[in-house]
């Protein structure tokens, strides 16, 4: 069958410097606890200063100090964002994988390098810039414990030169990063024109990446899928926070407590309206978010997937004795530890079902910084209405990395509470009971200690509709019933899916979280390279609704992709869908522990359809191995 | 003419403080316990639409559901009832938060929670309905059994038991006492006294198992422990809507003012006792322990510190039920985010 479709070549690289204006990757290798964060942040963010659509992904590993790390920087002119393999850029700071590094390029790549690495030595087919590093910095940090914080500024300074970045953003967004240190915007300033300068006296531009200002990204934010997470919950209200720092979910709890300490106090009394507290573990952190819930709060909690497994157990009593609160599960890869601080779309199964018995949650899946934001606000909203726990599914890549965003925007309706009985509502529905079906969705009513309305006794026992302890089949039965009609309901509101049908696509493309924006691009190229057609369905909650199956009965061949082994997402699905459309579903997976990037799923794709494809494998993190 | 009827200073007659028929086994220590709670609530005149019940899981944490049947309960998973008790009480602080353990569900499962508890001085009254077995699950040994008792079939228990009491000492527990179910006096006491202070109070009860641990060769039968129960102190206790003077003579009691207002007379039995001293009380938990008897009484009392709400500088209101205006910043706030992030 394969002989019947054309040949995909893979795009040839000139080695003539033909001119690459905004559409080029730069690749940061250095080691972590060198400082180089801010080197590259403020790289990143004097390319967005000049307006030009960027991104930025830090494959770092899970070690204090000492091992190496690989910062990524894409820049592109057509605003996608998601990770690209290749590196056209590479600045090589770490002498433990600068041969591997620089081996792997294509040829017509250029390499800024630390000039004793002699890397030049390696390959003919790329362009090097040495650059003595210690010599540079000695000149402007006499203080020796300093330099190896604010040499990596140097590089950004050789690379605005030989890139024509702004060098006043550049200086711009230097101080932006390091605020009111003044001694370090100093010292940093002085790395940054050391570096431009010697660029300007010493390096000839060889290269063919240019950057030019534009005004596409002019005026857009850079955030972290946590931070923006913790903005959302703030919004929404809550008041009560329990959580354990696990990579690569506690800078979501931790910008929440910056940004309540700024927003959420009481100017008059000085006292807090909200309760935030680390706990000794997981299982405690779910412990006080059911507490709350259950006594009126809104609570959250954030955590990765070893945590969700600890969290089994008080998952299913949420469940069942019905009380709200919403978790952020930040995906890292497993299983076990697994990779600490790689990305990965690897818990859905778990989530989805967490705890013994026949228990199910719903699960909200935010693609961008705006959706992390957006979605917060409406987890606390679904878990209130549905008296049960939420899964916010974000990622590693989503909540750790920079992203550039239209600004958040202020919510535009109240927050919904949900089914709270009042003296109004027990006239009208005659005897309360808690787990009383009334309005036929499932949904009872419920009441809070210290509301003045009856109580009840919350258990994880089999209880009757009056939160009784029951043994009874019957009794048994009817809750298990509603908790399941329950879970019916909640199709129709969790956020639905967003939909592109594409006239005379036979395949569609189902995605979620942050695999959107590899599939984007993806689309584009297909488009370009093949002229294959695709739909796109990007699911954002379960349990699905039937715009799923619609997608699904519309095309001949549906691609589910999803960062995980094991097509975790695509055996939702089949569990939600008629037998007969099983054999129309296929899968694109990737886990290597780095974001998901277009080219795979195009290959993926192609490759399914018959396509001969030569397959690239991914060179970042060649040369890691544990310091263990 | 009907009778008038008994009520207590809120106005509420007894019946509300009852809750629903026991299923625990007959001559349980655990029930004792419960109506020990219902006497304490109702006389103290706590208003039951402000308590919480929390359990765990156990026979211990079925009796909830046996007291104050007006109040809200929640039997939590097992072991895990001391993190829900924190969320619950962060969400309303003008909560009051009963919980009930068992030493299994303590002293194995929950010493993790418990642990982390005691540290936060959290304003709950803890207590353990302490058996030295799980009865629930017919009567293996629990981390309290003391070294050398036996089980029903002769096993014998060869490790230590963990003493709850100088454990929480040790972590910071405000509020330390150990008990009988079976001193009806000093149980009650030690009760009211817990609902005047304000933080963690730590009440291990002893509380026999009639079905699996009342047997020769048990530490924790109902004859063992009334043969070697060792009161620290006698306990008088004063709640501060009662205006009455306790006489005694000068150096034989101790005075305590609890955080309410209320009052602690401790008289002193043999030798002199102050509960207030956190070393003092650990070596008389360990000379007593060695002699294979209890000290009951008020073990460490340390009635000022600030507790864990105070701590986190919460508003007076709960957060629970704070309007939408006071818990989502402005559009300025969000504006400034947006800036600093551009």
């Amino acid at each position: 069958m394969s002989s019947a479709y054309p040949v995909v070549q893979e795009h040839e690289r000139s080695s003539q410097p033909q001119r690459v204006v905004n559409d080029f990757s730069i690749q940061i290798a250095t080691v972590n606890g060198s400082g180089s964060q801010t080197a590259n942040l403020v790289l990143l963010r004097s390319l967005l200063l000049m307006g030009v659509p960027v991104s930025g992904k830090n494959m770092f590993p899970s070690n204090i100090a000492g091992l190496p790390t690989w910062y990524t920087i894409r820049v592109s002119k057509d605003g996608y964002i998601g990770r690209k393999k290749e590196v056209d850029f590479l600045v090589a700071m770490n002498p433990e994988t600068a041969k591997e590094d620089v081996l792997t390029l294509d040829p017509g790549a250029a390499v800024i390098y630390d000039e004793p690495l002699k890397l030049n030595a390696l390959r003919d087919d790329l362009i090097f810039y040495p650059v003595p590093f210690d010599k540079l910095v000695a000149a402007v940090c006499p203080d020796a414990k300093l330099r190896r914080l604010v040499r990596n500024m140097i590089y950004d300074g050789v690379l605005a030169k030989l890139l024509d970045i702004d060098r006043a953003l550049m200086e711009k967004a230097l101080s932006k990063q390091l605020g009111k240190k003044a001694k370090a915007v100093t010292l940093n300033q002085g790395a940054l024109t050391a570096g431009w300068d010697f660029a300007e006296a010493n390096l000839t531009k060889r290269d063919r990446f240019h950057v030019e200002p534009m005004t596409e990204a002019v005026g857009k934010i850079l955030i972290e899928g946590n931070a923006a997470a913790a903005i959302g919950c703030m919004m929404a209200g809550v008041t009560v926070v329990g959580w354990y720092p696990i990579t690569p979910s506690s800078s979501l709890c931790e910008s929440l407590i910056g940004y309540m300490k700024r927003y959420r106090v009481d100017k008059e009394s000085g006292k807090a309206t909200f309760a935030i507290v680390q706990a000794e573990d997981e299982i405690a952190s779910l412990g006080m978010v059911l507490g709350a819930g259950w006594a009126g709060a809104r609570s959250m909690t954030a955590t990765a997937g070893p945590g969700i497994s600890l969290m089994g157990e008080f998952a299913g009593l949420g469940y069942y004795m019905e009380a709200p609160g919403v978790i952020f599960d930040v995906q890292r890869v497993g299983p076990s530890t697994g990779l600490p601080t790689r990305t990965s779309q690897g818990d859905l199964l778990q989530v989805a079902f967490l705890s013994h018995g026949d228990t199910k949650h719903p699960m909200l899946f935010p693609c961008s910084v705006e959706e992390c934001y957006t979605m917060a606000q409406e987890a606390f909203d679904i878990a209130e209405q549905f008296q049960t726990p939420v899964f916010v599914m974000m990622d590693l890549d989503l909540g750790m990395n920079s992203w550039m965003s239209e600004g958040l925007k202020y919510p535009d309706k109240p927050i919904n509470r949900g089914k709270l009985l009042t003296p109004d509502v027990l006239k009208r529905v005659g005897q309360w009971g808690r787990y009383r079906d009334v309005d036929g969705d499932g949904i009872p009513y419920r009441t809070i200690p210290g509301d003045g309305m009856p109580a009840w006794f919350a258990r994880g026992s089999g209880h009757n509709d009056k939160g009784q302890y029951s043994e009874r089949p019957d009794d048994y039965v009817q809750n298990m019933d509603r908790l399941a009609r329950k879970f019916e309901t909640a199709r129709q509101y969790v956020p639905k899916p967003v939909v592109d049908i594409v006239p005379d696509a036979k395949i569609g493309l189902i995605g979620f979280g942050t695999s959107h924006w590899a599939i984007s691009e993806s689309r584009d190229q297909l488009r370009a390279e093949t002229d294959v057609k695709t739909s796109y369905l990007r699911l954002r909650g379960y349990p699905f609704n039937e715009e799923l199956l619609k997608f699904i009965d519309a095309h001949e061949r549906v691609y589910v992709v999803e960062q995980n082994r094991d097509a975790q997402m695509m055996q939702l699905i089949k569990l939600d869908i008629p037998p007969d459309r099983v054999s129309k579903m296929r899968s694109v997976l990737h886990y290597t522990g780095l974001p998901i990037d277009a080219r795979s799923v195009s290959d993926d794709v192609l490759s399914h359809e018959g396509f001969e494809v030569a397959k690239k494998t991914d060179r970042v993190g060649g040369g890691m191995l544990g310091g263990e | 003419m009907a009778t008038p009827l008994k009520v207590n200073r809120i106005g509420l007659e007894p019946q509300i403080y009852k809750g629903g028929k026991t299923t625990l086994c007959a001559g349980c220590g655990h029930n004792a316990i419960s109506e020990r709670i219902i006497d304490a609530f109702y006389e103290m005149g706590v208003d039951p639409s402000r308590v919480i019940k929390l359990s765990g899981i156990g026979c211990s944490s079925k009796s909830p559901a046996y007291f104050l049947g007006t109040s809200h309960g929640f039997n939590a998973v097992h072991g895990r009832m001391p993190s829900v008790a924190t969320g619950a009480m962060m969400a309303n602080k003008k909560l009051i938060a009963i919980g009930v353990s068992g030493d299994g569900d303590t002293g194995a499962i929950g010493i993790g929670q418990f642990v982390h508890l005691m540290r936060r001085n959290l304003p709950i009254i803890y207590i353990i309905e302490d058996n030295g077995c799980y009865g629930l699950t017919k009567g293996q040994f629990s981390p309290t059994a003391d070294l050398g008792s036996t089980l029903k079939t002769g096993v014998v228990n060869d490790l230590p038991p963990i003493d709850t009491c100088a454990l929480a000492i040790e972590l910071g527990a405000t509020f330390v006492a150990r008990s009988f179910s079976g001193d009806k006096k000093q149980l009650l006491a030690l009760l009211k006294a817990a609902l005047a202070h304000n933080g963690t109070v730590m009440l291990d009860v002893l509380s026999p198992c009639v079905t699996f641990n009342d047997h020769e060769g048990s530490t924790k039968s109902y004859s063992y422990v009334k043969d070697h129960d060792d009161p620290v102190e006698e306990v008088t206790f004063v709640p501060f809507f009662e205006d009455i003077a306790v006489d005694y003579e000068p150096g034989t009691t101790q005075e305590v003012t609890m955080h309410d207002g209320s009052k602690l007379y401790l008289k002193k039995l043999e030798e002199h006792y102050d509960p207030t001293d956190k070393i003092a009380a650990i070596r008389r938990l360990h000379e007593t322990a060695r002699r294979g008897e209890f000290a009951t009484g008020l073990i460490y009392i340390e009635p000022d510190r600030d507790d864990f709400l105070t701590l986190l500088n919460v508003v007076d209101e709960p957060l629970a039920s704070l309007p939408l205006e006071r818990v989502r910043p402005g559009p300025a706030a969000l504006e400034e985010i947006m800036e600093s992030l551009r």
